[in-house]
């Protein structure tokens, strides 16, 4: 049965009764420059049948390339039976259903995926997922804001080393509450963040410190020095992290003497597809401490009137629908399908699978990193560890090399030139476990053979 | 009918205060105001130092459904916040003038505590809300 909300007679009698002509009317106070007008670049409506005849005719000519960009959505390889299950009819839903009396299955699994996020990051409590990775750093710095009772400023340090698009998206949504970010600089050698950076605001009120782990360059912070600096300091540290990451890398809650106090993140690789950027989702997690200025849904297991385990939404009083205009946050929703999708992909790896996606993809980057400096005109840039992702710099400008590289099916990496200009022609390369050595193999010498070419 | 002690000071907005023989006055919310927003689950209370001005949100108080600001019926600064709450918020259902108290400030100008409604003042605010 198609979801129609109201008919036209519906739609004619409710007009009716509040008095106006046609549903404009109810848009009459938006000034006429501020509208866009009709969408004439829309073509018509096409038949099913030819739809899809013209999507895949589109997917053929997007090829089959052999994929090295990271730069914050990885691909992964998704066993077949997450989607399947995700699409199911019990989980497939244009709208999350969150009434404790008719969605007990929705809300376990929002459950469990609290449960594995709080597992994964060291944290007590998580909520059920935000839009993305980006804009969950946006309401980090709005709830750091709202939970350091020790400061009085809006001020967040916030290194160059995480990822541009987060620092860009989480500044739109924060600057209106008065939330200002500062930029610190990384060591041109190592490509972390240094303690002596965050050493020059000393005796300053700073609200909380972000640290990205592995940040943007795919390099390791030094994520216990400086969150002990950050609480030694009276800010709160919120920590921006790569899910698959934490298989192996020590989790956020773990990180100093009392570990990072929210930790927000991109879950697109937990079973979500590059699909051309979206839909993904974001997670965000803290401290118990912090739980009341957390933005988002959470669901609780409680008892019944007869005693029986269940679960439900809770912590609700925070929210916009009660709260008002002093919720913490106008987002009362959740990604319920990639939710849903990221819960059977952690449940069907484990722990330990997903610590051999991790640790095959490190081993893929090494190899990778050290065929491709090999190739003539191609450096190593950072000196650190890293996890899944390289910054190297070539000889000459990176655009045309990589036009070159995807004209023989290879998406060979992320332009670093716009943001980081600074690092010259740099490259960000990332590897996952999806690729085979004869893959990597492949990539350094099309490199080689793009860079003859383009001199 | 909830009760309202005759020796306190109201205000409009539900919460009660105490003057001290020390001269700090302690806040608290009515036994009227505690049963309409039912069981708590949470309390909220200002820090201690905090200055607040006659009228400011400065506490919350939240049951299941729904989170509610109290107002700081005279200026002041705030020179104590009742510990007991945040571990037992039920405290303040089961005795709102008593060992349910929020916080205690000492008054920029006492001379407002003399404008606040008295016992039988509340008491008509009361039956005014039903």
């Amino acid at each position: 049965m198609p979801f129609v909300p109201h008919t036209e007679a519906d739609v004619r009698d409710m007009l009716a009764a509040i008095g106006a002509k046609k549903v404009d009317d109810l848009f009459d106070e938006i000034p006429a420059e501020l509208r866009c007008g009709e969408l004439s670049e829309v073509p018509e409506g096409l038949p099913e049948m030819e739809i899809g005849r013209l999507m895949h005719e589109r997917a053929q000519s997007d090829g089959l390339a052999l994929n090295f960009i990271g730069a914050g959505a990885y691909e992964h390889h998704i066993p077949a039976a997450v989607w399947e299950i995700t699409t199911r009819g019990e989980f497939y839903s244009a709208y999350t259903p969150y009434q404790a009396e008719a969605s007990q299955g929705t809300l376990q699994v929002l459950y469990e995926f609290q449960s594995m996020m709080t597992a994964l990051t060291g944290m007590d409590v998580s909520n059920a997922s935000m839009y993305d990775g980006a804009s969950a750093l946006g309401e980090a710095l709005l709830m750091a804001v709202r939970a350091n009772a020790r400061s009085a400023s809006r001020k967040v340090l916030v290194p160059s080393t995480v990822h541009p698009f987060y620092r860009q998206v989480s500044d739109v949504i924060s600057h209106a509450q008065g939330v200002t970010q500062t930029g610190l600089v990384y060591c041109a050698e190592t490509g972390d963040t240094k303690i002596e950076q965050l050493k020059k605001f000393e005796g300053q009120d700073i609200c909380a410190v972000v640290i990205q782990q592995p940040n943007f360059f795919g390099v390791m912070e030094d994520v216990d020095a400086i969150t002990d600096w950050a609480h030694a300091h009276g800010a709160l540290v919120v920590a921006v992290v790569n899910p698959t990451s934490l298989a192996l890398l020590k989790a956020p809650g773990q990180w100093g003497a009392t570990g990072a106090d929210i930790v927000v993140g991109e879950g697109q690789p937990l079973g979500s597809p590059l699909s051309s950027g979206g839909p993904y989702f974001g997670f965000m997690c803290a401290k118990k401490d912090f739980v009341r200025q957390m933005p988002g849904r959470i669901v609780g297991r409680t008892v019944d009137l007869d005693g029986k385990p269940g679960f439900t939404l809770t912590l609700q009083a925070r929210e916009q629908h009660i709260r008002r205009s002093k919720a913490t946050s106008n987002i009362c929703t959740n990604q319920g399908l990639l939710v849903t999708a990221a819960t059977i992909y952690m449940s069907l790896l484990g722990p330990a699978g997903l610590a051999r996606v991790a640790s095959k993809s490190m081993a893929n980057l090494k190899s990778l990193r050290a065929q491709l400096t090999r190739v003539h005109g191609v450096k190593a840039v950072f000196e650190n560890a890293h996890f899944h992702e390289c910054v190297i710099r070539l000889d000459r400008a990176v655009a045309p090399v990589l036009a070159e590289l995807a004209r023989g099916g290879i998406h060979g990496g992320y332009d670093l030139s716009k943001h980081y200009p600074e690092l010259g022609h740099a490259l960000l390369v990332c590897v996952t476990e999806t690729k085979t050595e004869a893959d990597l193999a492949r990539y350094a010498l099309a490199l080689s053979a793009a860079l003859k070419k383009a001199a | 009918m909830s009760k309202i002690p005759a020796e306190l000071k109201y205000a409009k907005s539900h919460e009660w205060a105490r003057k001290q023989a020390d001269g700090t006055v302690v806040i608290g919310i009515t036994d009227h105001a505690q049963s309409a927003l039912g069981d708590l689950v949470f309390v909220e209370v200002p820090k201690a130092g905090r200055k607040v001005s006659a009228g400011e949100a400065c506490a919350v108080v939240e049951s299941v459904k729904a989170a509610s600001d109290v107002y700081a019926p005279i200026g002041g600064e705030v020179v104590e916040a009742n510990p007991a709450l945040a571990g037992a918020p039920e405290t303040l259902n089961q005795d709102p003038y008593g060992k349910g108290w929020m916080f205690k400030l000492k008054p920029g100008n006492a001379a407002e505590l003399d404008k606040m409604l008295d016992a039988a003042g509340y008491e008509k605010v009361v039956a005014e809300s039903h």
